[in-house]
């Protein structure tokens, strides 16, 4: 690291600067999930999937929606999905919120979920986004990421609490190094 | 020279209207308010049939940033020309109309929705709203920026020979009216004495002088002649005559108190359009902005409907069944104020009214309300299911 020349200002320095003015927002929500993503998330707590498809176009929606947007019209009704699917992209995030260097990076992705008795074609794939765990850096940049089958680690029933979060992550079937 | 296209509200869809709807997200919302405003269009397809799509919302509101993302995907709007306006939806509706007037568009959905209720520190969302380096440190830590509209309402007797009865004479009216409106939450049976006993929340103001927030989507359906004709919409064509809209100021010391001026030039661009010289006689009926029971008076003054609001109201003119009604709907003191929405719940009201009318023309005021010296204006009309 290049060492540049002058005078640092610490972080209180800069912010008594005549001329800045600190704020702190405080904001606080209570965002209604609405009827079908409700759904959806008392289904995690089960510990099941739940999404819903629009008959008109076979699209899959997961987290299930009340209307489809290609279509504007309600959705038929929801399906139960397996929690399994391929990773239909993954990415490997090293920076923190802050723009520091994280100590251990993290893995995002598209889960494509399995939606058996339908056929190849007839639908739109339902994907979900989440975390994965268990790949490697490697994994990722090699490409042997992508088509990966996963699964959801669940949390434990007693800890689920009807969030996204009730799954904590998807990882490789037959497991894979954390 | 080409005439330019004339342009109708063909049809109106609501959801909500309710201090909370846990049923529903604000999405769901979005999606039936346009489903009802579609199936009185006429349009079949969304997705095709119309041209744009434009939804007003703010971010803060919403707790979303870019919550432009979201506004196609709920009103048909997904891979099709979608814009927002951070602003009234009335301000929505003008930005519709000046595309069709283009005659590169025929069919146009306008958007707005508020989701008050997911918000626990409104208060808090208003201060992100005023200055940051100047009025924030010195206003009033209350909830919600009551004050601001105070200070109008105090300029406003002070100019007038008006006091608190009138006012509580406007809310009175108003949160009654409501009583007939299926819509209107905040409706009450409450007499003048008893909103003067009432205690102020910001002097001159009580809570009966104020109103609520309240969860609600609208969307409404614009459509050039050729379309009104191509859709067979003449039976429910709401004509918008003339349409104006602007911003006075942000910085509180120098906006006019006890006036509104963007009402006034509004409302003056709007009747330029429609060709109205003396509002009053030209016009049957008014749904004006009553986010506080002083800016009704207010309002139908800036927008030149008589000299003295104050005598109309006097001489129950404005009540429904006077001469010239005013928020006859229960306005906002007996609907409740959808934030960015409220400005779509007016006009809704008057394509309601003309639509029971065989024949007429009302305006519709919206001002943003506080902090906002933001106001919009429209002349609408109706003369029924046929060509003129
Ligand atoms: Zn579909």
């Amino acid at each position: 690291m290049v060492e540049l020349e002058g005078t640092k200002l610490s972080e209180k320095e800069i912010e008594t600067l005549p001329g800045v003015i600190y704020y702190k927002p405080f904001t606080r929500y209570k965002f209604t999930a609405g009827y079908a993503v409700s759904v959806f998330l008392e289904g995690l707590k089960r510990g099941k999937i739940v999404g819903s498809i629009c008959r008109r176009c076979g699209r899959v929606y997961v987290p299930p929606r009340s209307y489809c947007e290609y279509c504007l019209k309600p959705t038929d009704e929801f399906i139960e999905l397996p929690d399994r699917g391929e990773i239909s992209t993954a990415v490997i995030s090293y920076i923190s919120a802050k723009r520091g260097r994280l100590e251990k990076p993290e893995f995002v992705g598209v889960i494509r979920l399995e939606t058996p008795g339908y056929r190849e074609g007839s639908y739109e794939f339902a994907g979900l986004f989440h975390k994965i765990c268990g790949i490697t850096e490697e994994d990722v940049k090699t490409g042997k990421a992508i088509g990966m089958k996963v699964k959801a680690r669940w949390r434990p029933p007693e800890e689920r609490a009807g969030s996204i979060l009730d799954i904590e992550c998807f990882e490789p079937i037959g497991g894979g190094e954390d | 020279m080409t005439t330019k296209p004339r342009v109708a509200v063909i049809g109106m869809g609501y959801s909500g209207f309710q201090p909370t709807t846990p049923h529903a997200s604000f999405r769901e919302m979005m999606f039936e308010a346009a489903l009802k405003a579609y199936s009185i269009a006429g349009i079949d397809d969304p997705r095709s049939q119309v041209d744009a799509f434009i939804s007003c919302q703010e971010d803060y509101w919403d707790g979303i940033a870019i919550a432009d993302e979201f506004a196609p995907e709920p009103i048909g709007g997904v891979l099709r020309p979608t814009f927002t306006v951070s602003g009234d939806g009335l301000q929505g509706v003008a930005q519709g109309v000046m595309l069709l007037k283009t005659g590169y568009f025929d069919v146009i959905t306008v958007e707005s929705h508020a989701k008050p209720s997911d918000i626990v520190d409104l208060g808090k969302i208003y201060e992100m709203a005023l200055d940051p380096i100047y009025v924030r440190p010195t206003a009033p830590k209350t909830a919600v920026p009551h004050y601001i509209a105070a200070l109008d309402a105090v300029a406003y007797m002070d100019s007038r020979e008006s006091g608190e009865e009138d006012f509580a004479e406007v809310a009175a009216k108003n949160r009654n009216n409501g009583l007939t409106n299926p819509l209107a939450s905040y409706a009450a049976n409450v007499s003048i004495d008893e909103i003067l006993e009432s205690e102020h929340v910001a002097y001159p103001l009580t809570m009966y002088d104020i109103s609520q927030p309240v969860d609600a989507a609208l969307v409404a359906v614009l459509a050039s002649d050729t379309a009104v004709d191509r859709l067979g919409a003449w039976d429910r064509a709401v004509w918008i005559d003339g349409i104006g809209y602007n911003t006075e100021t942000y910085i509180p010391e120098r906006h006019v108190y006890g006036t509104m001026p963007s009402i006034r030039r509004s409302a003056l661009t709007a009747y330029g359009e429609a060709g109205i010289t003396n509002p009053l006689s030209q016009l049957d009926f008014a749904e004006v902005d009553d986010r506080y029971s002083f800016m009704e008076l207010l309002s139908l003054e800036e927008a030149l409907l008589g000299e003295d609001s104050i005598e109309l109201l006097r001489r129950g003119d404005t009540y429904p069944e006077g001469k010239f009604p005013v928020n006859a709907s229960g306005g906002s003191l007996a609907t409740g104020a959808p934030f960015e929405a409220t400005g779509l719940m007016r006009l809704y009201y008057a394509y309601m009214k003309l639509l029971s009318m065989q024949e007429g023309r009302g305006l519709v005021v919206s001002w943003r309300g506080p902090p906002t010296y933001t106001s919009a204006a429209a002349v609408l009309s109706y003369y029924g299911g046929g060509e003129e």
